[in-house]
C-alpha cells in the first residue's frame, strides 16, 4: 500500500510514490544540470575539441603557475577564517546557550530571536552596518584576515544555534547537570565531562555547517576588501575560468562531504538516544 | 561484607547522619510560597517519605536539602552542621531522580564510577566498588551497557547504585518509581527498602503515591500547600489522621454528615467515637474508612437499607459502592467471597471504630 496516497498514523497525508519520485527527480535535475555543465566545461579541450582531464590533473597535483599563488593564499585565509569562526562559536555561543538552558530559560526565546536574526538580513545590509565597526577594528587590531571571523561569527549564528539547540533539546540537560552536581562534580567538570560529550553531535554539526558557510562566503569579504577563497576565485576566473570552476567544484565536494558527515553524526545520535 | 555498608571514603566507620529541616521557607518568583516554614527531623538511618499532591512542596523540600534550590529562610542540618550555604557537590548526598538521569555517553559501570572519580578514588578501587554497587542492585552483568540498552527499571537501579556507591550521608529519592510500570514499581520499592535497611542510610523519599509511601517509610510526612500537615508512622497516619486532608489523602474515606457531641459523632442512629475528642460540638462530616462499613442483616441494630451501585474485585478484597436510602453513597470493603450485584438491595452499618471529622 506504500505506493498509494494516504495518511500516516499522525493523520498527515503523504504523496504517492510517483509524486515522491517526481519531486525528487525535479529537484535532483535542478541541482545536477549546472554541476554536470560545470564538469563538462572543465573537461573541454578548447578550439581543437574533445575532452581531457589535463586541467584537473594540473589542479590536483598543485602544478599551477605563480599567477595562481593567490589561490593558495586564499585557501589558507579561508581555512583560518573557518577555524576562527568555529572557535568563536564554541567559546561564545555554546556556553551562552548552556547558561540560558540551565539558569535563564525565560531568555531562550530572546536568544533564539537574536541568533536567527542574521538569516533575515542581506549580507550587503550587514556590511553597511559593519563597515564603520571594521574601521575601528582595523585601527585597534590591524586588518588581518582573521578579523573577518567576527562578521562570520554573526552569519553562522542561525545555523550553529539550530544545530546545538536541537542537541540540547534531545538531552535532559537539567537532570544530567543536577545528577552530576549531586555526585560531587564542580561546574567546570559538569560542562567538560557530562554536557560537552553529550553535545558532541550538535557541536560537530554546528562546526561543520559553519565551515561550509565560511568557505562559500563572498559578499562580506569582497565588500570589506579581504581575500578569501571566493574572492580569489573571481580573480582567477578572469585569467582562467576553467581553473576557477574546478576549484569551485572541489570546494562544493568538500561542503557535500561535510554535510554527509553531519548526517552520519545525526543518525548516530538518533540511535543512541532512541 | 559489601564495602558499601561499613566504611566511608576516609576509611572511618559509617555513622548514619541525622537530618533536620528547621523553619525552612522557599518562595519562587511570582509570589508562590513552595515551603512555608517546614520543620522536620530525621533520625540516623531513618527513611521518611514526603507525601502529598502535586504542588504541595515535597520535591522543593528535597531539592532544598540537596542544594539544588536555595532556601529563603531557615536551616538545613546534616549531621548537626548547617549546610544551607554549601553547594550541592559538597553536601555528600546521593540522589535518584524521577526522570532517567544516567549519563548517556557512559556505560552503567562508568556511570556508577562517576561519583568515585569526582572524589579522586584510584581507578582499580573505583572499578571494584562500582562493580559491587551494581551487584547490590542485581545488575552486575549489565556494567557494559549504555542507558539506552537498559529498561526503565534497570536504569533506576543503576541510578540507585550510582547514588549509593559514594557512601553518602543522605540518600534522596525524588519519585524514583513514578516512570515505571506497576509491577516493576512494587519490585523496585521493595529492593530500595531492603538496601536502605541493609546500609542504614538516612533517606528522604518523595512520592505522591500513598501506597508507596506507606509501604516503604519508617515515617510519612504528609504535605499540603508548603506545610507538613502530619508526620507519623504509616499506621498512625492511617488510623489516627490529624486532619480531614490527611484522612482523605491517606487511604479512602467515606464522607458522612453527622453531629459532634460529647466526644463522639452521631451519624444516622450510630454514635462513633472521635479520634480527636477535642473537636468542637456541632455539624461535621465523619470520615469513615471503607473497611469500617460492613454488610448487615435487615434486622440488625443500626442497619440501613441501601442499593448496590458497582462492585470491584481487587485480588484479596472487594470494594462495593452502595447508595443509602437518603441518597448518600458509601464504599464498603469486604471479603471477595461475597458477590453483590448492581441493583441488589442490601443493608449496611458502620463499625464503632474511632473516626476523624471534617468541618461540615
Amino acid at each position: 500500500m506504500s505506493g498509494m496516497p494516504g495518511a500516516t498514523r499522525t493523520g498527515v497525508p503523504t504523496p504517492s510514490r510517483l509524486a515522491r519520485w517526481g519531486i525528487l527527480g525535479t529537484v535532483g535535475l535542478l541541482f545536477a544540470v549546472p554541476i554536470v555543465a560545470m564538469v563538462e566545461f572543465t573537461l573541454r579541450r578548447g578550439l581543437e575539441g574533445g575532452y581531457s582531464l589535463d586541467r584537473w590533473i594540473t589542479v590536483l597535483t598543485f602544478d599551477l603557475g605563480p599567477e595562481y599563488r593567490v589561490l593558495g593564499q586564499a585557501i589558507g585565509n579561508s581555512l583560518i577564517l573557518a577555524a576562527a569562526t568555529v572557535a568563536l562559536m564554541l567559546v561564545l555561543l555554546v556556553p551562552t546557550m548552556i547558561v540560558v538552558q540551565l539558569k535563564l530559560p525565560q531568555l531562550r526565546r530572546v536568544l533564539e530571536f537574536v541568533c536567527l536574526l542574521p538569516i533575515s538580513i542581506p549580507a550587503i545590509v550587514l556590511v553597511v552596518g559593519l563597515a564603520p565597526v571594521y574601521g575601528v577594528i582595523s585601527r585597534a587590531a590591524g586588518s588581518g584576515v582573521w578579523t573577518l571571523a567576527l562578521a562570520y561569527g554573526i552569519i553562522v549564528l542561525p545555523f550553529a544555534y539550530r544545530a546545538v539547540q536541537s542537541n540540547l533539546d534531545a538531552i535532559d540537560v537539567t537532570t544530567l547537570t543536577e545528577a552530576a552536581r549531586s555526585l560531587g562534580a564542580s561546574w567546570p567538570t559538569v560542562i567538560a565531562r557530562v554536557l560537552l560529550p553529550n553535545l558532541r553531535p550538535g557541536l560537530l554539526a554546528g562546526a561543520f555547517i559553519s565551515v561550509a558557510v565560511v568557505l562559500g562566503e563572498f559578499t562580506i569579504a569582497s565588500l570589506l576588501n579581504r581575500q578569501n577563497l571566493q574572492t580569489a576565485l573571481v580573480i582567477v576566473q578572469k585569467d582562467d575560468p576553467f581553473i576557477a570552476v574546478i576549484v569551485t567544484l572541489i570546494s562544493l565536494l568538500v561542503a557535500v562531504g561535510l554535510l554527509l558527515v553531519i548526517g552520519a553524526i545525526g543518525r548516530g545520535t538518533t540511535r543512541r538516544t532512541s | 561484607m559489601n564495602d558499601l555498608i561499613d566504611r566511608t571514603d576516609t576509611g572511618s566507620l559509617r555513622v548514619a547522619a541525622p537530618v533536620a529541616f528547621v523553619d525552612v521557607v522557599k518562595r519562587f518568583p511570582g509570589g508562590t510560597t513552595a515551603l512555608d516554614g517546614i520543620s522536620l527531623e530525621l533520625a540516623p538511618g531513618e527513611l521518611v517519605a514526603l507525601l502529598g499532591p502535586s504542588g504541595c512542596g515535597k520535591t522543593t523540600a528535597l531539592r532544598v536539602l540537596a542544594g539544588l534550590e536555595r532556601a529563603d529562610e531557615g536551616h538545613i542540618l546534616i549531621d548537626g552542621v548547617d549546610v544551607i550555604g554549601t553547594p550541592t557537590n559538597k553536601r555528600d548526598i546521593g540522589m535518584v531522580f524521577q526522570s532517567y538521569s544516567l549519563f548517556p555517553h557512559l556505560t552503567s559501570l562508568q556511570n556508577v564510577e562517576f561519583g568515585l572519580r569526582m572524589r579522586g578514588v584510584a581507578a582499580a578501587e573505583r572499578r571494584r566498588r562500582a562493580a559491587e554497587a551494581l551487584e547490590l542492585v542485581g545488575l552486575d552483568h549489565h556494567g557494559a551497557r549504555y542507558a539506552h540498552q537498559l529498561s526503565g527499571g534497570q536504569q533506576q537501579r543503576v541510578a540507585l547504585a550510582r547514588a549509593l556507591v559514594t557512601r553518602p550521608r543522605v540518600l534522596l529519592l525524588d519519585e524514583p518509581l513514578s516512570a515505571l510500570d506497576a509491577k516493576v514499581r512494587v519490585q523496585l520499592r521493595e529492593q530500595i527498602r531492603g538496601i536502605q535497611t541493609e546500609l542504614g542510610i538516612t533517606t528522604v523519599f518523595v512520592t505522591h503515591d500513598q501506597e508507596e509511601a506507606l509501604a516503604v517509610a519508617d515515617r510519612v510526612a504528609v504535605m499540603r500547600a508548603g506545610r507538613i500537615e502530619q508526620i507519623g508512622t504509616p499506621e498512625e497516619l492511617y488510623a489516627r489522621p490529624a486532619s480531614a486532608f490527611v484522612a482523605d489523602f491517606v487511604g479512602l474515606s467515606n464522607r458522612l454528615p453527622g453531629t459532634v457531641a460529647e466526644g463522639a459523632v452521631i451519624v444516622g442512629t450510630q454514635r462513633l467515637p472521635l479520634i480527636d475528642p477535642a473537636v468542637a460540638a456541632g455539624a461535621a462530616i465523619a470520615l469513615v474508612r471503607p473497611e469500617d462499613v460492613v454488610f448487615a442483616a435487615a434486622g440488625d441494630a443500626d442497619a440501613r437499607p441501601a442499593v448496590v451501585l458497582t462492585t470491584s474485585f481487587l485480588g484479596s478484597l472487594r470494594r462495593t459502592r452502595v447508595r443509602l436510602d437518603d441518597g448518600a453513597e458509601l464504599t464498603v470493603q469486604h471479603e471477595v467471597g461475597r458477590h453483590p450485584v448492581p441493583g441488589e438491595a442490601v443493608h449496611v452499618r458502620l463499625t464503632a471504630r474511632p473516626v476523624a471529622v471534617a468541618p461540615a
